[in-house]
């Protein structure tokens, strides 16, 4: 079985709006997400507030998650797969505080979760909600400088400019060298940055059973992804999207299908490849499944909640 | 001979199609009270080069900018025939539309190669970035296309992914004409497409034009203040000053017999060079 770590939260603060926001607030931000949900990738302006967080921390995806949160929702939050960062962490206090919501680490008990970096290797059901926080929502901001001109771009679905860095990077490196924000194309119809979640997650993104929000704070910038929609990674016919591959199952929980990171053990160099969405690892290594390095030191070093 | 021979043949004569490719009606750009270009009028027929030549200031650049729709006219028409249908007026189209006509049916040499080429992008996503504009998704054979093109424009394709900034002037300049008849447009405008270069150097790109022009069967309009330019590239000749159109005619006869004092003035100069 799956066990779901509840770290003690503060209760419900009576003193704030309910999610923290003002209503008049939380409307508005509603109605961004409903038209940036009737255009699928398509980002749409709003008026972001100023959060009680410092910008860095995901006031877009706070902002997006506090218009759509409800008194029954579950929250979990990741930061790089990770529940228990400093960030994931934080935010999960604010919400237990401002909206007095209950929180999971399990993905599947989650009506809501915001995300920074990854997307839960569980695949998502219907009625789940994935927010994503945004550092930068345009792809096509390396290309041109001018929002006027971004702007058009998308309007005209003029698109050549970011074919020509992925034509350069195969001509330079054999194959394209982005790795994370790998640009999308959403319903056939705009490009989209995913954030910057490794590109090993994009194909995810494709035809989810989930609402997938997307909250960019500083750039004031809301975009979405409804259920079921086509997501394509941008490619080329005979250079077809690839996902990274590891040579090596993850070391904890010996899975061959998730997104690992690479941890140093020691300062000999001895290092390690364990599943960055913590919760998916953990879940894997109480169902009995057993990574090359579990039980010895290294192992015990990164799953010592579970000693 | 026969009844034959004598029977005008239908293919023959749409080749010789006596519809103009672009005419320009009365095209006027002012700068708040300077005056850019005024009333200037001609057609262009598929397959002709049309020079414009002028002393410096005279309005040329400003008449290419608003010829191939990079600068809205104060007022006059532009009229270009698309081989999807007439267009009157090249500026009543939506900016949309009139952008995809710059990348496909026509294409702009800049004077500075800096305005036409992408300077942080290879030679070959210089050339292929019109052919991924209009929706091409494979790599080989865009990589292929622009092969063929460095080799047209006398380019080794062994230098495909060097940047512009590696190549010297006269090879940026030949790289520009690679990335604009890519994507097979049937007008070229050029604005002094041999200005700043060597002698030799123009000699050669010269030489490289005449023959691109002659075998892809383009129409142009070259802008040049260099009368020799004219007399090498180009079958007719606008004469302009202070904006406006002052002589026209075969680029020959305007240059061993010229009309207007301006022009007699401008050709004995040079004849004086
Ligand atoms: N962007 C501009 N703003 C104001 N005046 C301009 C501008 N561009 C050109 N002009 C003026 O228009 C006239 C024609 O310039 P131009 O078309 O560049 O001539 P040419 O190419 O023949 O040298 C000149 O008097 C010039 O100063
Ligand atoms: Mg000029
Ligand atoms: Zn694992």
């Amino acid at each position: 079985m799956q066990k779901t770590v509840t770290s003690p939260l503060p209760p419900r603060d009576e003193a704030y709006n309910f999610a923290y926001l003002d209503e008049a607030t939380k409307r508005m931000v509603r109605r961004a997400l409903l038209k940036a949900v009737a255009v699928p990738g398509y980002q749409v302006p709003f008026g972001s507030r100023e959060m009680p967080l410092a910008r860095g921390w995901g006031t877009g995806g706070i902002q997006v998650t506090a218009a759509v949160i409800g008194p029954d929702d579950t929250l979990k939050v990741i930061d790089q797969g990770a529940d228990d960062t400093t960030n994931a962490v934080s935010i999960r206090r604010f919400f237990a505080r401002v909206a007095g919501v209950a929180t999971t680490e399990a993905t599947a008990d989650a009506t809501i979760i915001q995300t920074r970096h990854r997307i839960p290797e569980a695949p998502l059901e219907a009625g789940q909600i994935l927010v994503y926080q945004v550092p930068q929502p345009e792809p096509l901001r390396k290309l041109e400088s001018s929002e006027a001109e971004t702007r058009k771009m998308h309007a005209w679905g003029d698109y050549g400019p970011m074919y020509v860095r992925l034509y350069e990077d195969i001509a330079r490196f054999g194959h394209v060298a982005t790795t994370y924000s790998y640009p999308v194309l959403v319903n056939g119809r705009y490009v989209m940055s995913p954030s910057p979640i490794p590109k090993f997650d994009n194909p995810k993104m494709h035809m989810s059973a989930a609402l997938q929000l997307f909250g960019a704070g500083r750039e004031k910038r809301i975009y979405a992804i409804p259920p079921w929609t086509e997501v394509k990674s941008l490619d080329f016919e005979d250079h077809p999207f690839e996902v990274q591959k590891w040579d090596e199952p993850c070391a904890l929980c010996d899975a061959a299908d998730s997104y690992l990171d690479e941890v140093i053990t020691d300062d000999l160099g001895g290092r390690m490849f364990v599943c960055s969405d913590t919760h998916y690892c953990e879940g894997r290594r109480d169902a009995g499944h057993r990574g090359r390095l579990l039980g010895t030191d290294a192992g015990r070093a990164l799953t010592r909640n579970e000693e | 001979m026969s009844n034959a021979a004598l029977t005008p043949h239908s293919s023959l004569l749409s080749t010789h199609s006596p519809a103009p490719l672009l005419t320009a009606d009365r095209v006027t750009r002012l700068y708040g009270d300077r005056i850019g270009c005024v009333d200037v009028s001609f057609s262009l027929w598929p397959g002709e080069v049309l020079g414009v030549v002028g002393e410096s200031g005279s309005g040329k650049s400003t008449l290419l900018r608003c010829l191939s729709g990079l600068d809205r006219p104060t007022s006059g028409s532009v009229a270009f025939a698309d081989p999807a249908g007439l267009i009157p007026d090249i500026f009543a189209l939506d900016e949309q539309r009139r952008r995809g006509l710059m990348r496909t049916a026509w294409g702009i040499v800049h004077q500075n190669p800096r305005d036409g080429l992408r300077m942080a992008v290879s030679a070959g996503g210089n050339i292929g970035e019109r052919l991924m504009d209009r929706g091409d998704r494979h790599y080989g054979s865009i990589r292929e296309a622009a092969l063929e093109w460095l080799a047209r424009v006398e380019i080794d394709p062994a230098r495909i992914d060097d940047r512009p900034s590696q190549f010297s002037g006269g090879m940026q300049q030949r790289l520009q004409i690679a990335r604009v008849l890519v994507s097979g447009p049937r007008l070229v405008y050029m604005d002094e497409p041999t200005g700043g270069l060597d002698v030799s150097v123009q000699a050669r790109l010269l030489d490289l034009l005449r023959a691109l022009v002659r075998d892809l069967g383009l129409a142009a309009v070259i802008v040049t203040h260099d009368l020799a330019v004219a007399r090498l590239l180009t079958d007719r000749l606008m004469v302009m000053r202070n904006g406006r159109v002052v002589e026209e005619g075969l680029t020959d006869q305007v240059l061993d017999d010229p009309q207007h004092a301006y022009t007699q003035l401008l050709t004995a100069s040079v004849l004086a060079a």
